[in-house]
């Protein structure tokens, strides 16, 4: 999180995507080329989601997982893809490795292999973000919600979702700034820590963000 | 923030201007140059009409080029169009000499302004050679390639590919449509332009006024598809999907209307075909509009109950986008970047067969409340993803992470 002076720092990201031109029609295929990615590539497919175009809530929080739903139509290897949590650790490598281990076991169950459709196919994207100071200073937590109403959707991806995987803490970069400010933000900082940023768009994001802080935030003495 | 970002605010909101307008900072000053086909007629001609003004707007050097050439010119880059869709023709040697030959004049006349840019964007296939003609340019040159190049008929793409391949990067709508190429692939999806003539708010009377001459009756159900009369939007579909419509719903019309574009030499075979097909039926309307008639496609649009845009191949077909930016749902073909812009069942309705289209626009017509709601969200879905400002966003953010390798993310000082 970015602090000046104790004021929160507005930043605010864009993202650009890349082709790979590397692809999998089936589970074996998306186990080989896991294996040779670039890790950005998993970094990518976990965490760009909400950045991308889509409708209301998805149902799977990872491509991997909405893949084997969607193009695999194999919902244990679906639902199995999806508990994996990106934020429980910075080293990609590690990520790879899990979701190495729940592929190999889907595998190792030695059901019918299932093709997708050639239009169906898994492409790996590589992301570039592009980060940057919007030049904007929350002073005071009474700022937050007028603040949080006239961020950028690319602001709010930052600060609460990108956030999620920054260490020490692991936590939207909201909380972080309150933390900092003293226990009477407690209360708040419990009502952001209940946001789950899956399941909805990032305009519905700062809207409820928004909404909580107001209803959430201590009345000035 | 000058006038013409202001217009904008009022429809995406400060937000996303303002966040264009800090993404930009680095970009101001820096000489753009975007060179396409054609300056009216289809979608890359509408983008850069506004996307240019907007790059101006936000401080960037930005100009607009389209190269000249003659009726041989054009054929051969049609064939070359159809061909990198798939369509297994090959191109006579002689017009490949031709196009060379053409685009070497076009390279001449051009050179002052592409030789110094700092960005040359190239759309299509057809301005893809120019680069041999600037060995020793001082910008980076990308090709934006709009069309879907996923099943190329190859030994068209393998003449192509050189040329293609001395771009500093790539630019596709989605990754299906992508190559492998030995530069960076970026990945870009077009966009409307809600303040366009074709776009911005109209009164129900100037609707009423702009569609008065075509002779549809309002007081009926209106199946609407808007596009170049093309193979590839598959109109003979949409005529059999009407008529099976129209079985079970005698009062529905159809209107098929499009225009041409100036580099599309097959479009008047393809009108015939329709003509024929449409003949002796009053309830079907086939209006060849004017390229510049996008009054009256924005009122047709907001005039139809329901659009289809049944393509079987489709680069990305803004169209459909234009159409929900109305609150329209809309029948898409299953194909390309519809499948993108159609959330099937909740903003419209994913389709493959001509059958498939006329089921689900009768149960569109038989659940208006449904056609309502699922209009809205259409609406919501465009507003969030397919408005200019995030293609926008995503030239610019291609232009300052171009040539910086595969850091991520670059944070800007």
């Amino acid at each position: 999180m970015g602090t000046r002076n104790g004021c929160f720092v507005v930043k605010d990201c864009a993202l650009i995507q890349l082709a790979t031109g590397v692809r999998a029609q089936n589970v074996r295929e998306l186990r080989d080329r896991l294996l040779v990615v670039p890790a950005d590539c998993i970094d990518y497919h976990f965490w760009s989601g909400p950045l991308r175009p889509h409708f209301d809530d998805p149902e799977y929080v990872n491509d991997f997982a909405s893949w084997a739903r969607h193009g695999l139509h194999d919902d244990k290897l679906a639902e199995r893809l999806a508990c994996i949590d990106p934020a429980h650790t910075d080293d990609l490598e590690e990520l790879r490795q899990d979701l190495l281990d729940v592929l190999e076991h889907r595998i190792d169950e030695g059901e019918y292999l299932t093709w997708a459709k050639p239009e169906r196919q898994f492409h790996f994207i590589r992301p570039q973000l592009v980060v940057f100071d919007t030049g904007r200073r929350i002073e005071s937590p009474a700022e937050l919600a007028t603040a949080i109403g006239a961020m950028s959707v690319g602001s709010i991806y930052f600060h609460l979702v990108l956030a999620r995987k920054r260490p020490p803490q692991r936590i939207d970069d909201f909380r972080s700034w309150l933390a900092e400010r003293g226990r009477e933000f407690e209360g708040v900082s419990s009502a952001l820590a209940n946001v789950d940023p899956c399941f909805t768009t990032l305009v519905g994001l700062r809207d409820e963000l928004k909404r909580l802080v107001d209803e959430h935030l201590p009345a000035p003495v | 923030m000058n006038e013409f970002l202001e217009r904008y605010v009022g429809i995406t909101g400060d937000d996303v201007v303002r966040q264009l307008h800090q993404l930009s900072a680095p970009l101001r000053g820096r000489r753009l140059v975007h060179i396409n086909s054609t300056r009216s007629g289809g979608g890359v001609a509408e983008i850069l009409d506004k996307l240019v003004p907007f790059q101006r707007a936000l401080g960037i050097d930005a100009s607009w080029e389209v190269l000249t050439g003659d009726d041989e010119f054009f054929e051969c880059t049609k064939h070359v169009h159809n061909a990198l869709q798939g369509v297994p023709v090959d191109v006579p040697r002689s017009l490949l000499s031709h196009y060379e030959d053409v685009t070497a004049a076009n390279a001449d006349r051009l050179r002052p302004l592409l030789a110094d840019a700092d960005f040359v964007f190239v759309h299509d296939p057809q301005t893809a050679a120019l680069i041999t003609h600037f060995p020793a340019r001082r910008g980076r040159w990308i090709w934006r390639c709009h069309i879907d190049l996923s099943q190329p008929h190859r030994s068209v793409w393998r003449y192509l590919l050189p040329f293609v391949a001395k771009h500093d990067a790539s630019v596709f709508s989605l990754a299906d449509f992508a190559q492998v190429l030995p530069h960076p692939v970026y990945l870009i999806t077009p966009s409307i332009d809600p303040l366009s003539e074709k776009n911005r708010e109209l009164t129900t009377s100037e609707v009423r006024r702009e569609i008065a001459g075509f002779e549809i009756d309002r007081d009926r159900p209106v199946m609407l598809q808007v596009s170049r009369f093309d193979r590839f939007k598959d109109p003979l579909g949409v005529i059999r999907a009407y008529r099976l419509v129209k079985e079970f719903i005698p009062a529905v019309q159809l209107v098929l209307a499009g225009g041409g574009a100036s580099d599309d030499p097959e479009g008047a075979a393809v009108l015939d075909e329709v003509r024929a097909a449409a003949e002796g039926d009053p309830d079907l309307h086939v209006l060849l509009l004017p390229v510049d008639a996008h009054r009256s496609v924005n009122a047709l649009q907001r005039a139809a109950n329901i659009v289809i845009q049944k393509s079987i191949k489709e680069g990305f077909g803004l169209t459909v986008a234009e159409a929900m930016w109305k609150g329209k749902v809309v029948i898409g073909g299953n194909t390309g970047g519809i499948r993108l812009q159609i959330a099937s069942n909740r903003t419209g309705f994913l389709v493959s067969t001509p059958e498939g289209a006329a089921l689900r626009a009768r149960y569109l017509l038989r659940h208006r409340r449904r056609l309502l709601g699922m209009g809205r969200n259409a609406r919501q879905f465009v507003r969030e993803n397919f408005l200019l400002t995030r293609q926008l966003r995503e030239y610019l953010t291609l232009m300052i992470s171009l040539g910086r390798g595969h850091t991520s993310p670059i944070e800007l000082r």
